[in-house]
């Protein structure tokens, strides 16, 4: 019903401006041309002045309204965040001294150079000095911005200081998954056609595979394997080495200003060190909910809005404990032998599913 | 060709023409097929082009509102939605895919069927022959099979709308992986096909329109209309065409690598791909990231050739209602060169996200920014134009304001965007929806319209109705800031494109309702743009007829024309051209057509 009120309601505000609109075309004809087209002038060139004035009361009323709610409103969360938001600020800077002089320009000429019929237009076709003096102060500007810019991109992508943190992260529709080395701080070997999704969601070659000629990369045997939530430590380096399992994804990290795509088949990394831990953020933003979310930006179908994964900042100590109680997943996949039957139980359970895993190998080549 | 003979096609090459001739225009035989269909017009084929365009982009605003109403009020339900879209808004609430698909078809259809077809499409078609002093393109064939490549395209991916696995949902880049495996995403299957099959028929439009309009403006120009005679939407037009000739054949291979991967087992793109529903792919050795390489040396070309007609049109227009000459003919010309070389060196600024080399990336900044000089000269120069001038507020000139107040906001996000340490931060937030948007879209909307107002006598022999341009003008020009400009404060907190509902985000629900004003007043402009449409189909029916030649006291040619061009645009010889385009205001005359041979007396500038 509210509906048809709608539509009904469009309909007659059309129907009126419409009207108003044919009403002013006869009234034209009836003033004659000119007069009415100096009026109309009058009125839209007061419009312009208007937009102008109105315009800057509103880019400051909105700003008011809304900047606290960005992140520039409160420190970046990790070293780079702090190169991130000084350089946009000089960007913001530059670029809104140009705007405002600008669009001033533009709106105040528009007003004050309306038709008069006692002036005349200037003629006034070209000028070197001036096209070269706004050639050459914008090269330089940017110059600067370049310059600026780079340094900050080639320190965000160089390699990552030697105490760094690895972990590895893999996309996938639509959630996220992190493997730490483990003890021997190495990462073993994975091959996509071993993926199980519900005991080996990476595909760590963990052991031996005729048909693929795999062999068991012990390296994968004490990697940690996680989802959803990701741990890191304070003022330690990390190293994120991305990857994805499916489709393009994005891990996007607005609090620590960074971003990096997951590709399938080809890994890409990241490094950022953190400044605050989970819980300083949570008394520094006074949100008891706040969480370092790292949102997917990189569309990746139709979960892509709810493929959230957390981000959390703990100290070495409360790192190391953590770390202490996780389970590598070879052993949750292996259970370790208490007896001897189980061990032989598993390794059964275990071969069987190898020999699902080779038959789709073996239809896959049928395929190709 | 000469003119004679592109309109007598019997006539041969070899026979000599006879610039006086004047013979049988009158003799052509037109139906209502010949005329309003299968029309070799040039003038009839920018109609058409314009009118597609104007249908396409109602559809695809009306996308962008049904999405809206997504963003803007994710937990009402709408029961007419159920009515309007069936199964894809059970209980009134729009699906995910459904809202992805929305998404995705509003992009593609607005960036290549209203802006590269219904604005450069219309105007090539329309102003190129009557303002190079031309009776038709060099191929008026071509063109006609270009508007009929662009209409078939239309058609295909209107019926992708109605598939049942639903329209291509993976964003208007269609990048692979998602976009080659129907398994990843329903929207990847039939419906993706279709978009493919419906971009390929746009891109040999764009290829037979883009070589026609080419070789028109360089061969058949009048006897005096020199290069640097030509007026700046020509020139604006001309390396349009030049950037889409070059660009859209590797947009197009882009698109033939992904049909292969779709349908034909090869891995051009596609590797170590593990889908939960159907497990490990077979696929190994591919690059995702080479599509994406593929498809920005067309997309980024692809927003110039958006913007530069809209620039073109914006000079003209501003010159012409400032009642001086736009200032710095030589570096305009230049700029837009400038422009089309640098347009084809930045397209990775697209990728700096995607693990690309560094040092190509800084590359690609470096020329990014670059690009920022010749545009601030274009402004300046604007800007200069109006200034001391004698402005005359018809509704094209506003909306040619109003474009260049567009373009400099826009324009200025892209310094932002452009510098790679930044766009770490900001790549794919809404900061990018608002910049494009403003300097890519709705910029070039507004040249498009500034075009529309200006050219309509000349079109139909009828003025639009001026009040409805201007309220259509005001409340479009102030819509579209409260738009997008509190989106760069959303980008500015992170918060991501493309999301479908911000509910689960401890970061982004925080702007629910930002999304909810600016939704609304995305409903309100929606519903002003159909003041524009009534205003303009009014019009060719009902509104005041046109009495004078050169009804904006315009220099250029088409206006030497009668008021209802025929087949030919010129009932006698085609008139020889004297000058620039550009003499108003000079020795106190208000303006010299180019027709007008130069006097003795003349000044030089």
């Amino acid at each position: 019903m509210s509906m048809f009120f709608t539509i009904a309601v469009i309909v007659l505000v059309f129907l009126v401006i419409f009207q108003i609109a044919k009403a002013s075309e006869y009234v034209s004809v009836l003033k004659g041309e000119e007069k009415s087209r100096a009026q109309a002038n009058k009125l839209n060139g007061f419009f312009m002045i208007a937009f102008l004035v109105l315009g800057l009361i509103g880019v400051y009323w909105c700003n008011k309204l809304l900047f606290h709610k960005t992140l520039l409103a409160r420190e970046a969360s990790s070293i780079q965040g702090e190169r991130v938001d000084s350089m946009l600020w000089v960007t913001l800077i530059i670029t809104g001294v140009v705007f405002f002089l600008t669009q001033i320009a533009l709106f105040a000429f528009a007003y004050k150079f309306q038709e008069n019929p006692k002036r005349k237009a200037f003629y006034f076709p070209h000028n070197n000095t001036m096209e070269l003096i706004w050639t050459v102060v914008p090269a330089i500007t940017l110059t600067i911005l370049v310059v600026i810019g780079l340094r900050n991109w080639f320190f965000f992508t160089s390699e990552a200081p030697q105490n760094a943190l690895h972990i590895e992260v893999t996309g996938k529709q639509f959630g996220w998954i992190f493997r730490y080395p483990g003890h021997d701080n190495n990462f073993g070997k994975k091959y996509f056609r071993v993926i199980d999704a519900a005991s080996n969601p990476l595909g760590l070659i963990w052991q031996d595979n005729a048909g693929l000629k795999l062999k068991d990369d012990p390296a994968t045997h004490d990697d940690i394997v996680t989802e959803q939530t990701v741990y890191v430590v304070k003022n330690r380096p990390v190293q994120f080495i991305i990857n994805s399992r499916d489709v393009i994804h994005d891990v996007g990290l607005p609090e620590f200003r960074m971003k990096m795509d997951a590709v399938p088949g080809t890994p890409t990394t990241m490094w950022f060190t953190p400044k605050f831990t989970t819980k300083e953020m949570k008394e520094r933003t006074g949100n008891p909910d706040f969480q370092y979310e790292i949102s997917c930006d990189q569309m990746c179908g139709n979960g892509h809005y709810s493929m959230k994964g957390v981000v959390e900042v703990v100290t070495q100590e409360e790192y190391d404990l953590w770390l202490a109680k996780q389970k590598p997943s070879y052993l949750s996949a292996f259970p370790p032998a208490e007896a001897k039957p189980a061990a032989a139980a598993a390794p059964a359970a275990d071969s069987a599913k190898t020999a699902k895993a080779t038959g789709a190998a073996a239809t896959d080549k049928t395929k190709i | 060709m000469s003119n004679e003979a592109v309109l007598h096609g019997n006539v041969g090459v070899g026979h000599s023409h006879d610039a006086h001739a004047d013979h049988g225009h009158g003799h052509h035989h037109e139906t209502f097929i010949t005329k309003y269909v299968f029309s070799q017009d040039h003038k009839m084929i920018g109609k058409q082009f314009l009118i597609t365009g104007m249908v396409w982009a109602i559809l695809g605003g009306l996308m962008s509102v049904l999405f809206r109403l997504q963003l803007g009020y994710p937990d009402s339900s709408f029961p007419w939605l159920e009515d309007i879209l069936g199964k894809w808004a059970k209980g009134g609430h729009i699906s995910a895919e459904a809202y992805y698909a929305l998404v995705t078809t509003h992009g593609t259809v607005l960036v290549f069927f209203v802006l590269t077809a219904g604005l450069s499409g219309t105007f090539s078609n329309f102003l190129i022959p009557l303002q190079v002093g031309a009776r038709d393109m060099a191929s008026p064939l071509m063109n006609m099979l270009s508007y009929w490549f662009f209409f078939m395209a239309s058609v295909v991916m209107l019926s992708s709308l109605f598939v049942e696995t639903g329209p291509f949902s993976g964003g208007w880049t269609a990048y692979p992986p998602l976009s080659a495996l129907g398994d990843a995403s329903d929207g990847s299957k039939t419906g993706m096909d279709l978009w493919l099959v419906a971009m390929a028929l746009f891109v040999v439009s764009q290829l037979l329109a883009g070589l026609n309009y080419i070789a028109t403006i360089l061969n058949m120009r009048t006897k005096g209309m020199s290069m640097t005679r030509l007026p700046l939407t020509i020139w604006a037009l001309f390396f349009t065409a030049v950037l889409g000739v070059l660009s859209f054949p590797v947009l197009f291979s882009g698109f033939i690598l992904l049909i292969f991967d779709r349908n034909f087992g090869t891995s051009f793109y596609l590797s170590d791909i593990f889908i939960a529903s159907v497990g490990a792919l077979p696929n190994e050795g591919g690059s995702a990231i080479l599509y994406q390489h593929l498809f920005w040396f067309l997309g980024h070309p692809e927003v110039y050739i958006i913007l530069l007609p809209a620039m073109g049109m914006a000079s003209e227009i501003i010159s012409t209602n400032a009642r001086k000459p736009i200032f710095g003919y030589m570096a305009m010309v230049g700029s837009l060169f400038a422009i089309v070389v640098l347009g084809f060196l930045v397209w990775a600024h697209h990728m700096f996200v995607t693990g690309l080399n560094p040092f190509l990336g800084s590359i690609f900044v470096l020329m990014t920014l670059l690009i920022a000089v010749p545009s601030a000269i274009k402004v300046f120069n604007w800007l200069t134009t109006l200034w001391r001038g004698n402005i005359r507020f018809t509704p094209g000139m506003l909306f040619a304001i109003g474009f260049v107040s567009l373009f400099i906001s826009g324009g200025l996000t892209g310094i932002w965007l452009g510098n790679s340490a930044l766009d770490i931060h900001l790549h794919d937030t809404y900061f990018v929806i608002a910049h494009f948007h403003i300097v890519m879209g709705v910029a070039s909307m507004f040249g498009m319209f500034a075009g529309v107002y200006h050219w309509f006598p000349k079109m139909y022999g009828r003025y639009m109705n001026h009040t409805l341009a201007y309220t259509h003008f005001w409340l479009t020009l102030i819509g579209a800031y409260l738009i997008f400009w509190p989106m760069h404060y959303e980008g500015l907190a992170g918060m991501p494109r493309r999301y479908y509902d911000y509910g689960n985000w401890e970061s982004f629900k925080q702007f629910l309702e930002l999304n909810r004003f600016i939704s609304t007043v995305v409903i309100i402009v929606f519903c002003v743009q159909l003041l524009f449409l009534f205003n303009f189909f009014y019009s060719i029916f009902k509104g005041r007829k046109v009495t004078t030649l050169n009804p904006w006291g315009s220099n250029t040619l088409e206006w030497t024309t009668p008021i209802r061009p025929g087949h030919g645009n010129w009932p006698g010889e085609i008139p020889e051209v004297h000058r620039w385009a550009y003499d108003y205001g000079k020795d106190g005359q208000d303006f010299i057509p180019q027709t007008t041979p130069v006097g003795d007396n003349e000044s030089h500038h």
